[in-house]
Formats: structure tokens, sequence, C-alpha cells
């Protein structure tokens, strides 16, 4: 590990003033303390932005404002997050463990990077991500947990939160902070497909710092919401596939429907296909196998993970089966 | 800002890159937390952070400036005797060869105070609701990042339960 300095920003303005080249801010540091170690990100100087002020209150419109140095497990036992965006408190616990969940803040969530067993191998391993244009061993190698959507020649990676499963779900706007002032960006925009260059993996600008996260208010299909995240163990590990669904009904037809898939691209991704030839249907099994199977026509499966098709097809029927049964 | 230990103020160390983990081990000659996977993985290291429990391994000792530490060597009584829930994992077999041991115990206690708060988890049937009702599936959950290669898990369930029990009346 390189030398770096350490320093905690007083406030968000102090934390932007801070931000310079070989700057990093530092969250809960669960991903960056660790890729500063293996020596994978270097960083001369670290902002500590974890001890900035944290609150999460309602927006004027009726939504949710939080802060983005919110702890992941303040945020999942909020009284109203667990009334009014029930999957938001589901996908928190569902990801890492206690210790991690009480570290980690909202922003470096967001920001967390790949879990790519060949990213992380810095010696044994080639990475486009990591090194652009040195290949990537993923591709013919272990890739069970690797994309089958929206992947490119040069990167299979998959981003790893379940946090932000949830946060696409429920159309989640980021705001930023930087150099050239404010600005907001939607959760479905902020993250990155890898296509030519999978070392771009988000949106922000250099020295932009993620202030908050932006929840509108409730609609009836995010007010009766699950996430479920299916896994090689039952606890603690990484989703193969997880689903954030929601679901209203109307005289026994959909009448609002949202879907997230976590564990198949680079990015949450916000099923919008199935989502679409669902709507004014009846939610039966075979209506929402076929509409899943939809979204899923693009997915290009790798070597060692075909069986994710399958595996998401079952568990978003599974999802939302189960709610629209809650709720005839 | 000094970091408070077990209750003693000790200073940052001068090299940011020293982790909580390492300054209680290597510094403070504090040995109780143990340095299993140093990567998040495996949960040994577990302490508590203001009260919550935390990795030291992926924490930076300077992030702690201004907080209060618990390790396992500071959880014994008053009056120098074990604490409760580590007489519990005694009675019921809790460990083999002790290496997460404190970890589990460090854990177990924020976790006691977690279900006290009526924070749910990822088994809790139902979120919106109250407190949860404790079960060992909830225990399992909760426990979860505490890794056991020696497979003491049942042990480890029961001495909780027996802690949950005793500190219930």
């Amino acid at each position: 590990m390189m030398p770096f300095g350490y320093v905690r920003a007083t406030d968000r303005a102090d934390a932007v003033a801070r931000a310079g080249s070989g700057t990093r801010f530092l969250g809960g540091g669960t991903n960056l303390v660790d890729l500063l170690r293996q020596n994978m990100e270097q960083a001369s100087n670290l902002v500590d932005v974890s001890r900035l002020d944290g609150s999460i209150r309602e927006s004027h419109g009726g939504g949710l404002l939080i802060d983005a140095s919110v702890r992941n497990a303040a945020l999942a036992a909020h009284p109203l997050v667990r009334r009014r965006y029930p999957v938001l408190t589901r996908a928190l616990l569902a990801g890492a463990s206690a210790q991690i969940r009480n570290m980690a803040t909202v922003g470096g969530n967001i920001l967390q990077r790949t879990r790519c067993l060949y990213f992380y191998d810095v010696d044994g391993a080639r990475c486009n991500k990591r090194q652009p244009g040195a290949g990537c061993d993923a591709r013919e190698g272990f890739n069970r947990y690797h994309a089958i959507l929206g992947a490119s020649d040069q990167c299979v990676a998959t981003h790893p939160s379940d946090m932000c499963v949830a946060l696409a779900m429920l159309d989640a706007v980021i705001h930023l902070s930087g150099p050239d002032g404010e600005r907001s960006v939607p959760l479905a925009d902020f993250h990155a497909l890898p296509n030519a260059t999978p070392q771009v993996e988000t949106v922000l600008k250099q020295g932009e710092l993620i202030t908050g996260v932006e929840l509108p208010p409730p609609s009836d299909a995010v007010t009766h919401s699950e996430y479920r995240k299916v896994r090689d163990r039952s606890s603690y590990a990484f989703a193969l596939i997880s689903v954030a669904g929601g679901l209203a009904l109307a005289d026994g037809r959909v009448t609002e429907v949202r879907i997230a898939l976590g564990g198949v691209a680079a990015k949450p991704w916000r099923a919008r296909r199935a989502e679409t030839a669902l709507v004014g249907r009846a939610p039966s099994r075979d209506a929402i196998l076929a509409a899943i199977r939809e979204e899923l026509v693009d997915a290009r499966p790798l070597s060692g993970n075909a069986f994710k098709i399958g595996l998401a097809e079952r568990t978003v029927t599974a999802v939302l089966t189960d709610l629209a049964g809650a709720r005839a | 800002m000094p970091i408070r230990v077990n209750g003693a103020e000790v200073p940052p160390p001068d090299d940011a890159r020293i982790s909580l983990l390492d300054l209680l081990r290597e510094h403070l000659h504090l040995t109780g937390t143990k340095k299993g996977c140093d990567q998040g993985a495996c949960g040994a290291c577990t302490v508590l952070l203001d009260g919550n429990r935390v990795l030291s391994c992926l924490t930076l000792a300077a992030q702690a400036e201004g907080s209060d530490v618990r390790t396992i060597e500071g959880l014994a009584g008053d009056r120098g005797g074990l604490h409760l829930l580590q007489q519990a994992f005694i009675e019921r077999d809790g460990l083999q060869c002790g290496y997460c041991t404190p970890g589990q115990i460090c854990s177990a206690i924020a976790m006691a105070e977690e279900l006290r708060r009526g924070d749910p988890s990822y088994v809790t049937l139902d979120v919106a609701a109250g407190p949860p009702v404790v079960t060992r599936a909830e225990i399992r959950e909760r426990m979860s990042g505490n890794l056991c290669r020696c497979g003491a898990h049942n042990g480890i369930v029961e001495a909780i339960e027996d802690m949950l029990a005793e500190t219930a009346r």
C-alpha cells in the first residue's frame, strides 16, 4: 500500500474543495480500504466523508431524502423506509454482514466496484477494467457470477450492490456536488455498461461527490414490494440473481409493476420491457413468465452461467406471484 | 484526537494506512482481537465502535479518532469476571479452536442491542412490524458475518440464546 494522507471533511463544501488528483473520498472503507491495501487503487490523500451529517428526511414532494453518509444499517432500520419502501430495507439487509452494513455508507455502496475474481487477481489474471487493453480472463474462466445482459467483449463483470437494485426499482435520483456545481442523475443512468471502456463505471466526474439519494413518493407498487436474493449460501454472499419487485392491482389486473434485477449486468437492470408487457394483464404465472422472457431475449450467457436465465425467470415469477397472492 | 480503547485514551497512529486491527494488535498489544482474512470476509476482527459492531481490518485507525472502541479485553464485568456471554460460550461449547471467538462474542453483544432496538433482519417476515421474534433463524442470519471453521455454530447459537434469555429477565 502506498502512503497516503487522511483528513476528515468538515462539511460537503470542504470535501469538494479538497478534491484533486490523487484524492479519494472515503466512506465506510469496506471496499476502498481493501482495494488500496491490494494496490489496486492508489491515493495520495483520503478525504473522509463518512462523518458528514447524515440524515433521512421527507422531501417536499412526499418522497425521501437520504444523505450519502447514512450507514446502510441505519437506512435499513429507519421506520419510514421500512413502512414505505420495504424493498429497500430488504435489499440492504440482503447485502454483506451486519458489521459491514454498520460501516458502509449509501454513497460508498453506489460506488463499490465489481467482485469479479479476475479483477482482484492483480498478479494472476488479465482484466480490461483494471488495465485497459490487457484482456479478460473471466470470459472463458470461472464466470458463474458474471453478466448475462449488457456485457461486452471487453468485460462481463456484474455490479455487486443489492441496495442499488432496489434504488433502480424505486426510480431513485442521485444528487452530486462537484467543482462545477451541483447536479442530479437518475440512478438508472448513473452506472455505465462496459462497452469498449470497462474502466469507466459511472458518470461521476473528477472531484464529484455523491451527496445524497432521493426517492420519489412511494406508489402503490412500491408500498407492496419485495426483494429476493438467490446465492450460493443462504447469507453473506453476493447474488447469483436478485429481484426487486413491486405490484399494484385493480380488478385483478396489473395497474403498476416494477422489476429490477441484480447479478445480471454491470448495473442494476430495470426490466422495463417485462413491466410494459405485464401492465393491464392478470398476473398469472404464465403472463409473468412470458413478460420476463421478453426481457431476457437479449441475454447472452457465458460458459458457466447459462443457468442464470432460468433462475431469473423463476425468481421474478416467484416474487411477483407472491406479491399478487398477498394482494388478492 | 485520541481514540478511546476499552476506556483508555490512545493517540492515533502517525501512518494513516494502519488499520484499527493492526493498531490494537501490533501497537497496543491487545491480541484478543484476531486477524483472519484481513479483507472483510470472516468477522474474526469484529470490535465495537461507539457500540456498533464493525470490522477492524477494514477500518483505518484514523477513522476511529474521537470514537470509543471496545474489544474482547474490555468486556469483562466490573469485578473482572467473565462477561455473561463469555461464560455462556464455555458452558455451551461455543468454540473449538477459539480463533473466531472474540469476534463472535463482540458481534453477538452488539446483535443483542440491535434486537433490543427492534432492527429487522433479512429473515424477519414483516420488516414494517415491531420488534422481530427472536428465533434461531434470526440469530443465525444476524451472526452470518462471523465464520467458524470448526463448525461450533450450534453451541454459539445456544450461548447467544442463553445470554438473550438472561438479559430479558
